[in-house]
C-alpha cells in the first residue's frame, strides 16, 4: 500500500552528518524524516567500521563508529526524528510551489519543503563480481539477496562467498534446491563457526558441494544462466547452474542521485559554502557526498555543514521569521527543546 | 621513494611516495582509479592490488584480517594485497604493483 508523508525536511542518509543535521534542525523547531538504504542508522560508521576507533571527532580522543552513532542518536532523541530504513529514494520532483515530492522504492511518497542529501559515498549496494556480462542475468537467475525462497526451489544453485550470508543461505536453501554448490576462494570462512561446521557436515553427507575457486564466467541466454565457470588451482571448472548467489558484501554507489539534475563533480554534489545548497534551491548536500573547493571528507566538516545548512533551511521553511542565534549553554528556550530546562 | 603502479587500463604511473604513507593514500592522492572507500580502516577491499612477484617478499604476507577482507572481492590472486596495508618505506623504494579491477571507482 502506498503511503504519503508530509514533512519539513527529508534527510537522505542516516550517517553521522545526517543524524547531526536533525539536531541543528531540531533546535530551529524543524522536524525531519530520514530515509536510508541500510536497515539501521550510522551509515559507514555502522556498516563499514562499527568497531574501528575514530580519533578525530572534536572532544572525543577516541570513539568507535558505533559509539559515535549511539551518542548522536541520544543527542537527537529530544527531537524524535522518524526513520525509514531499507529503502532508497528513486526520484525527486520539484513542485510548482518550490517544495519537493520524493518517491521511494518502498512505494512511499514524501512531500517536503527541504531535502538534505547526506548520503556519504552514495547508497550501499551489493558488490558485483568481476564477471563479464553478469548484468544481463541479474534479477533473473543471478541474485544478490534471497527475496523469495520459492525462486530457488528445485534449482541448481551456486552460492559464492565465505561470510555469514553465503553460509546462512547455503544452510537455508539446501533442503529445497536440487543441487547446491558453495564456492569460496579458500578453505577458511569468516562466518559463525556453528554455520561453518553445519556446512561441513552437509558436505560430508554429500548434500552440498564445496568448491575452492573463483567465479570467472557465466553461460546462458535470455537472462537464464546454465553454467558457472570457475578458476581453480586445478584449472578451469564448469558447473551446471540455474541460480547464482554471489555474496561479496556491499559497496557504495552514487545511485539515483546522479539523475536528480544536480550539478556534480566526480560523483559528488557541488554546493556553496554559505548554505551548502546544491544547484537546485531547497536541496542541500552535507557530508562526504558534497563538493566545494577545499572540501575535506571528515565527519567534523559534515557537522559544520549541517549547522549552516539548518539556518538556510529555516529561512525556506519559515520565510520571514526572525531567527535569533542562541547557544545551548545559555538559552533556556533551547534547553527546553532539549528537555533539560 | 617511488612506486610504480599499473592501472586497470594498463597505463603505468611512477608515483612519489612519502615514508609512512599508506600505498593506497599515495595512489589516491595521485588521482588514479582507486575507490578505497573505507579510507584505510581495513573494512573493505576496494584498494585491492597485485604486488609484482619480485616485491612479494619485501612486502610480506597479508594479515588474517586482510585475508578476511579479500574474501569480499572476486578477483583474488596469490599476490593480492590491500594497498592500504602496505606502508611506504625506503625498503620498498621501487615497489611495483597493479591495481585490481575490484579497486575501480565504479566497482
Amino acid at each position: 500500500m502506498s503511503t504519503e508523508i508530509t514533512t519539513d525536511v527529508v534527510v537522505i542518509g542516516a550517517g553521522p552528518c545526517g543524524l547531526f543535521a536533525a539536531f541543528e534542525l531540531g533546535l530551529l523547531d524543524i522536524k525531519c524524516h530520514f530515509i536510508d538504504i541500510l536497515d539501521r542508522q550510522g551509515g559507514q560508521c555502522a556498516e563499514l567500521y562499527p568497531e574501528k576507533p575514530i580519533y578525530d571527532i572534536p572532544g572525543f580522543p577516541m570513539v568507535t563508529g558505533q559509539q559515535l552513532t549511539d551518542n548522536l542518536m541520544a543527542q537527537i532523541a529530544p527531537f524524535a526524528p522518524e526513520f525509514h530504513f531499507s529503502r532508497m529514494v528513486n526520484s525527486i520532483e520539484k513542485l510548482e510551489d518550490g517544495s519537493f515530492k520524493l518517491q521511494t522504492d518502498a512505494d512511499e511518497t514524501f512531500y517536503t519543503k527541504v531535502v538534505v542529501i547526506a548520503a556519504g559515498g552514495g547508497s550501499f549496494q551489493p558488490k558485483r563480481p568481476p564477471v563479464p556480462e553478469i548484468e544481463q542475468f541479474e534479477n533473473k537467475s543471478v541474485f544478490y539477496a534471497v527475496r523469495r525462497i520459492e525462486d530457488f526451489r528445485g534449482q541448481d544453485v551456486v552460492i559464492v562467498g565465505g561470510g555469514d550470508s553465503a553460509l546462512d543461505w547455503t544452510l537455508n536453501l539446501q533442503p529445497i534446491v536440487r543441487t547446491l554448490t558453495l564456492v569460496h576462494r579458500r578453505d577458511a570462512f569468516k562466518a559463525a563457526p556453528a554455520s561453518v561446521n553445519k556446512m561441513k557436515e552437509l558436505v560430508a553427507d554429500g548434500k552440498v558441494n564445496f568448491q575452492l575457486g573463483q567465479i570467472a564466467k557465466l553461460d546462458g541466454e535470455n537472462g537464464q544462466i546454465n553454467h558457472v565457470h570457475l578458476t581453480t588451482d586445478a584449472g578451469d571448472l564448469s558447473i551446471p547452474a540455474t541460480r547464482l548467489l554471489p555474496f561479496f558484501g556491499l559497496t557504495m554507489k552514487l545511485g539515483p542521485v546522479a539523475d536528480w539534475g544536480l550539478e556534480l563533480n566526480d560523483n559528488t554534489i557541488v554546493v556553496d559554502t554559505e548554505k551548502f545548497q546544491t544547484s537546485v534551491p531547497g536541496i542541500f548536500a552535507i557530508g562526504d557526498i558534497n563538493y566545494y573547493p577545499g572540501k575535506l571528507k571528515l565527519i567534523l566538516s559534515g557537522f559544520h555543514e549541517a549547522a549552516l545548512m539548518a539556518q538556510a533551511a529555516k529561512a525556506i521553511i519559515s520565510p520571514g521569521e526572525r531567527v535569533v542565534f542562541q547557544y545551548t549553554t545559555s538559552s533556556t528556550k533551547l534547553q527546553k527543546k532539549l528537555g533539560v530546562a | 621513494m617511488k612506486i610504480t603502479v599499473t592501472d586497470q587500463a594498463g597505463e603505468v604511473h611512477e608515483l612519489e611516495g612519502l615514508e609512512g604513507w599508506r600505498v593506497m593514500e599515495v595512489i589516491r592522492d595521485w588521482g588514479l582509479n582507486i575507490k578505497a572507500e573505507c579510507g584505510g580502516a581495513l573494512s573493505c577491499a576496494t584498494c585491492h592490488c597485485y604486488v609484482d612477484s619480485e616485491w612479494l617478499d619485501a612486502v610480506g604476507a597479508p594479515s588474517d584480517e586482510e585475508e578476511d577482507m579479500l574474501d569480499s572481492v572476486g578477483d583474488v590472486k596469490s599476490n593480492s594485497r590491500l594497498s592500504c596495508q602496505i606502508l611506504c618505506s625506503d625498503a620498498l623504494d621501487g615497489l611495483k604493483l597493479t591495481l585490481a579491477g575490484s579497486a575501480s571507482k565504479d566497482t
